[in-house]
């Protein structure tokens, strides 16, 4: 889960590391009144989960509160990158000697985490670190042992930090390490860490990034959400526990484990190419245990997509019985009932088969076509959506 | 001989007491893997009752190992448990850990390998959010159903548990060596290439098959790897291509971010190393028949 600028800093500053950080508004008079109590120069800020916001407009300096009222009315609504502002940041305005790099991260190819940090901050970090690598220092972190002063200060110094702000940073780098380590984060970046005239080092931007997994132990996670972002039928999935991502087509998928639903989303690509150019829907695990209430959940988020003309049920029976999951079509369709309107083309294979395919075959439910392999199934539902289209 | 798991692994299981550990206890000792205990603190020096099948139970793995040998534990601890009984399996220096366990932090597994690797590596770790592995007619530990394929000369290793299953399905009359599913996680501690290395090794395996999915860039290395050490037949398979980036798709490590981690560039990479990449399982599957026969 990515955090927006001011929520990534608001959990900067509960963990001690020194932000500018002011109010947030979703007005052009709440960003005004914001502007009034902070006083003097502001810089009103998209809150965007996207990078590239300064290029596209969505960071203005204002003067006065007029002008943060007439910079919020400018960017609120502003699209960057397919993203719609719905919210600005009113920071106080800083006046900035030098901008500088930090960053914690996860190196899921080294299998550790990672410091980055220069003395070079401000532009984007992967054009740094393409043009100029030597200027980006990389230090893995061992998780076991993590970052003490002396560890930030070695990894300041190797990143070339002048000597006289070493010392009050290498603070601000173990606050960022506990904000990472305690927040269960993936990523903790300030860019830019700036020095301003009053000579401290500050968090002018955030960018954090949440581990998912980690929520059961992470109870603030719930409230960084952004809810008004989610697709109506991801949060109607997510209420369900489904493992649910909306995408732009028209063939429906259901299917048991990650990878086996990824591959069901390109073979119905493939197989559309040749029926009009017909997409996969969705993707939808509906992971091991295929009972009917979860198949039931399942296909009614599927038939609530208005897109959606077919759908394509692909089960391989691992620990899963076909049977079961035969059971639970049958039962889903019948609470659904006039509800299901759209062709569903199953596919199964694996433990118990044959009683599972029975099962379907008798139940001779109208809109219930079998196949016998993936390949067949997805040009089947292809087909359907097409000619449905 | 197989990879990893052999007829003469002994196997214990951490959280064995629980239903999914009871459930999969019984299975793996259906296909005859050597189940010689299972790790429960609040109830060592008991015993259960599988199917017949006097189970002990230890109150630690390290107690497990000195009174069974046991060599190799598969992990069925809930989420918030999961880096405890890791690290209690890394400090009994037991030869392989398969972590099933899915939905671990990403915190607690980079920790956890972290301190294996402090500890001079001693530990083989597998997943987690892995099926974890099968040796067919020899010893099962994990999820992967027995009754799929049996034993044969074809390696598999696989990011993902239900793709696996696909494709030994599809290769079912030739069956497997040893077939691992690695796990979908950022951070897992048994690669592509670890399992590549050990089929290339494995006198019982003629031809490997590796299956990848968008995110990281493992597949990327693997291809890497296998240009400079893999003489054996290798074909892959890559899951994805039509994913959007930006979205995390089930498994916490599938996600596409820029231009790296898509589904082309692994292609690409393997098809560079020589490696034959199907578009579907069952092209995938007829790529390796055509590569053997």
């Amino acid at each position: 889960m990515d955090l927006f600028e001011y929520q990534a800093k608001q959990l900067f500053k509960a963990h001690g590391v020194p932000v500018g950080l002011g109010e947030t508004a979703d007005t052009p008079a709440e960003a005004r009144a914001a502007a009034e109590r902070i006083g003097g120069v502001t810089v009103v800020k998209a809150q965007v989960k996207v990078g590239g916001r300064g290029k596209a407009g969505g960071v203005k300096v204002a003067k006065t509160p007029d002008d943060a009222e007439a910079a919020a009315t400018a960017i609120l609504g502003m699209d960057i990158k397919g993203h719609t502002v719905h919210r600005v940041l009113v920071d106080p305005g800083a006046q900035i000697e030098t901008e500088y790099y930090f960053s914690f991260l996860l190196d899921r190819s080294n299998r550790t985490f990672l410091a980055m940090a220069s003395a070079e901050g401000g532009m984007e970090i992967e054009e740094l670190a393409v043009e100029r690598p030597e200027a980006l220092a990389r230090i893995p972190i061992d998780a076991t042992v993590g970052v003490d002063k002396a560890k930030a200060t070695e990894i300041l110094t190797q990143a070339n930090f002048p000597p006289e702000v070493i010392d009050s940073t290498s603070d601000t780098v173990v606050q960022l390490w506990e904000t990472f380590v305690e927040q269960d984060a993936t990523l903790v970046e300030i860019n830019p860490l700036a020095r301003v005239a009053s000579g401290e080092v500050i968090a002018l931007d955030g960018k954090v990034s949440l581990d998912e997994n980690a929520d059961f132990r992470q109870a603030g996670n719930a409230d960084l959400e952004d809810k008004s972002a989610a697709d109506p039928l991801e949060a109607k999935a997510k209420e369900k526990h489904l493992n649910y991502v909306k995408l732009e087509g028209e063939v429906g998928i259901i299917g048991n484990g990650a990878g086996l639903v990824m591959s069901t989303l390109d073979v119905v690509a493939y197989a559309g190419e040749k029926h009009g150019g017909v997409k996969p829907a969705n993707f939808l695990d509906i992971g091991g245990g295929a009972s009917a209430e979860v198949m039931a959940n399942g296909l009614d988020i599927i038939l609530g997509d208005p897109s959606v003309k077919s759908v394509f049920v692909n089960v391989f029976g691992g620990i899963t019985s076909c049977d079961a999951v035969a059971n639970g079509i049958v039962a889903a369709l019948g609470m659904l009932g006039d509800s299901a309107t759209k062709p569903l083309v199953v596919r199964l294979d694996g433990n118990n088969v044959e009683e599972g395919r029975r099962i379907l075959s008798e139940a001779a439910h109208p809109l219930v076509t079998l196949a016998d392999t993936m390949d067949a199934a997805a040009d089947k539902a292809a087909e359907l959506a097409h000619s449905a289209a | 001989m197989a990879i990893f798991l052999t007829e003469n692994s002994k196997v214990i299981v951490q959280g064995m007491t629980g239903s999914e550990g009871m459930k999969h206890t019984r299975r793996m000792l259906a296909s005859g893997t050597q189940i010689v205990g299972g790790v429960n603190p609040r109830k060592a020096g008991e015993s259960v009752d599988v199917d017949g099948t006097d189970v002990p139970v230890f109150g630690s793995v390290a107690d497990a190992m000195d009174k069974t040998g046991a060599d190799v534990s598969v992990l069925f601890v809930p989420p918030a448990f999961t880096k405890a009984a890791m690290l209690e399996a890394i400090d009994a220096e037991i030869g392989l850990a398969v972590v099933i366990t899915e939905g671990v932090p990403v915190h607690d597994s980079t920790f956890a390998w972290a301190y294996n690797v402090s500890k001079g590596n001693k530990t083989r770790i597998i997943g987690p959010n892995c099926p974890g592995l099968i040796s067919p007619g020899k010893s099962n530990a994990g999820i992967i159903p027995a009754n799929i394929t049996g034993p044969g000369r074809i390696g598999l290793v696989s990011k993902s548990g239900t793709l696996t299953y696909q494709m030994m399905y599809e290769l079912r009359d030739l069956g497997f060596s040893s077939a691992v599913g690695i796990g979908g996680d950022p951070v897992i501690g048994t690669t592509h290439i670890d399992c590549l290395r050990a089929f290339q090794d494995d006198p019982e395996t003629d031809a490997i098959v590796m299956i990848g999915e968008i995110g990281g860039d493992a597949e990327e290395r693997a291809a890497a790897f296998i240009k400079d050490n893999v003489t054996k037949p290798v074909v892959g398979y890559v899951a994805g291509f039509t994913a959007p980036e930006g979205k995390t798709m089930g498994h916490a490590g599938a996600i596409v971010s820029g231009s790296s981690g898509t589904a082309q560039a692994k292609q690409e990479a393997l098809e560079a190393a020589g490696v034959k990449v199907g578009k579907t399982p069952s092209e995938t599957a007829r790529l390796m028949r055509s590569l053997i026969s």
